[in-house]
């Protein structure tokens, strides 16, 4: 056991070494026009890329162009998961500050992004299927996310004394972990409406090169976009904290 | 053990555990899971006249007929999967990506000569993307036709660009109706 203990011992304290507030809001300072910027500028390029130049598909027409956001939205809604469950196992086991705090701001962000995924899904969904909305394994699955995400937001927020609520909270989001491979994997495990991957680890992507480019970038741009999101939200978070531990210091010098 | 590891092993075991047990759960209900049944299935196991059932195949090339009954359109044809296939009446508007070779999925019952009645049918995309130019050279050049099923394998045309099939294209053209375009 005592490998173990060393591990966690040694995790928490590279963790740890991030807690510390003023250390935070000085590297996100420095993080955040590196993400902001990039972000922009790759997604403006995506998008005018793949609205205007890539080319039709041959049987989607101009419908194909939902893919390039819908994709890398959906890329975003199960990643945003996974971070707020990371983040939970850095609370439940080692007690991380900035953790909760994490947990509290990747929550909207994600669950926006994944209406987003649902919405463009739907969008695509009427044309091609000729249905809005199926109840196969892939569309539900990730319609749970969106009901966790939603869950998530409204436990964090739920108790008067935030701990309670931050340990609430991350117990949900480690059970609902269990939904991420079941979303990446129900095009393979089962038969569904919705197509499997293109763009897989073995073998070429389905996908023409012409349209795959703007898609990369895109994704890219909307993660460094959500990242950016995130870490503004996450420093206002931190600069709360602080501002309301000075006043209730004040406050309490004064009554004292 | 200090508490930090000891939190860290009842963490592990209780996303170890639920996580067996939701495969299990998915195990279990896999057949429940799955959204359409093949027609070899549909042959198989014939489901009773009054359950609907999701039949999902391709359409074979050549099956298609369409008729009118008044304004209704009629559409007749056959959905496969290799093995077996299974004739299907629907009486409406198809979706825009249906056709011959195409993956559809029709929800309906099986009457009692086996034949397939469907109340709605919807089109199931493929995880191929082409622009119309790649999958005209495709066709020009005798390496796929969509009416007999799945693209070939992508590494053969995915990096070609919409001005390279048009090259191909005139040049597959060019014998026998170069001078009419």
């Amino acid at each position: 056991m005592s490998a173990s203990q060393t591990l966690a011992a040694r995790t928490g304290s590279l963790f740890h070494r991030f807690a510390n507030p003023g250390r935070f809001l000085r590297l996100g300072a420095r993080l955040q026009p590196w993400l902001t910027w990039p972000a922009l500028a790759l997604t403006l390029i995506g998008v005018i890329w793949g609205l205007f130049l890539s080319p039709a598909d041959w049987q989607q027409g101009d419908s194909v162009r939902i893919m390039y956001v819908h994709v890398p939205a959906a890329w975003l809604a199960s990643s945003g998961y996974m971070a707020l469950a990371v983040c939970s196992v850095l609370s439940l086991v080692w007690r991380h500050p900035l953790a909760d705090l994490a947990a509290v701001e990747i929550g909207p962000v994600g669950a926006a992004i994944t209406a987003v995924c649902l919405a463009t899904g739907s969008l695509w969904g009427k044309p091609m299927w000729g249905t809005w909305w199926v109840w196969d394994a892939r569309l539900t699955s990730v319609l749970v996310l969106f009901f966790l995400y939603l869950g998530h937001i409204a436990l964090i927020r739920a108790f008067d004394e935030p701990q309670r609520g931050y340990r609430a909270a991350a117990i949900l989001a480690l059970a609902g972990a269990v939904d991420l491979p079941i979303i990446k994997f129900s095009v393979q495990w089962w038969n569904t409406l919705h197509q499997p991957d293109s763009i897989t680890l073995t073998g070429a992507p389905t996908m023409s090169t012409t349209m795959l480019w703007p898609l990369l970038i895109c994704t890219l741009g909307f993660t460094l976009g959500f990242g950016a999101i995130v870490v503004a939200r996450l420093r206002a978070a931190v600069m709360e904290s602080r501002a309301r531990a000075l006043l209730s210091a004040r406050r309490g010098g004064a009554s004292s | 053990m200090t508490r930090k590891s000891r939190r860290l092993w009842l963490v592990c075991a209780c996303v170890l555990g639920l996580g067996a047990a939701a495969g299990l759960t998915l195990n279990a209900f896999s057949s429940n899971i799955v959204f359409f049944m093949a027609p070899s299935q549909v042959r198989a196991h014939p489901p009773g006249a009054d359950r609907t059932i999701r039949l999902g195949g391709m359409v074979v090339a050549g099956s298609v007929t369409r008729t009118h009954e008044g304004e209704t359109p009629i559409a007749q044809f056959d959905v496969t999967d290799g093995q077996a296939a299974v004739r299907v009446r629907y009486a409406g508007i198809l979706p825009d990506l249906f056709r011959e070779g195409q993956s559809v999925v029709a929800v309906g019952t099986v009457g009692p000569n086996g034949a397939f009645t469907a109340s709605e049918v919807l089109a199931k995309h493929d995880e191929t993307y082409m622009p119309k130019e790649v999958a005209e050279a495709l066709r020009a050049s005798g390496k796929w036709d969509p009416k007999y099923g799945k693209a070939p394998d992508a590494a053969s045309w995915d990096t070609m660009t919409v001005k390279d099939a048009r090259h191909d294209l005139a040049a597959a053209r060019g014998p026998k109706d170069g001078q009419a375009e």
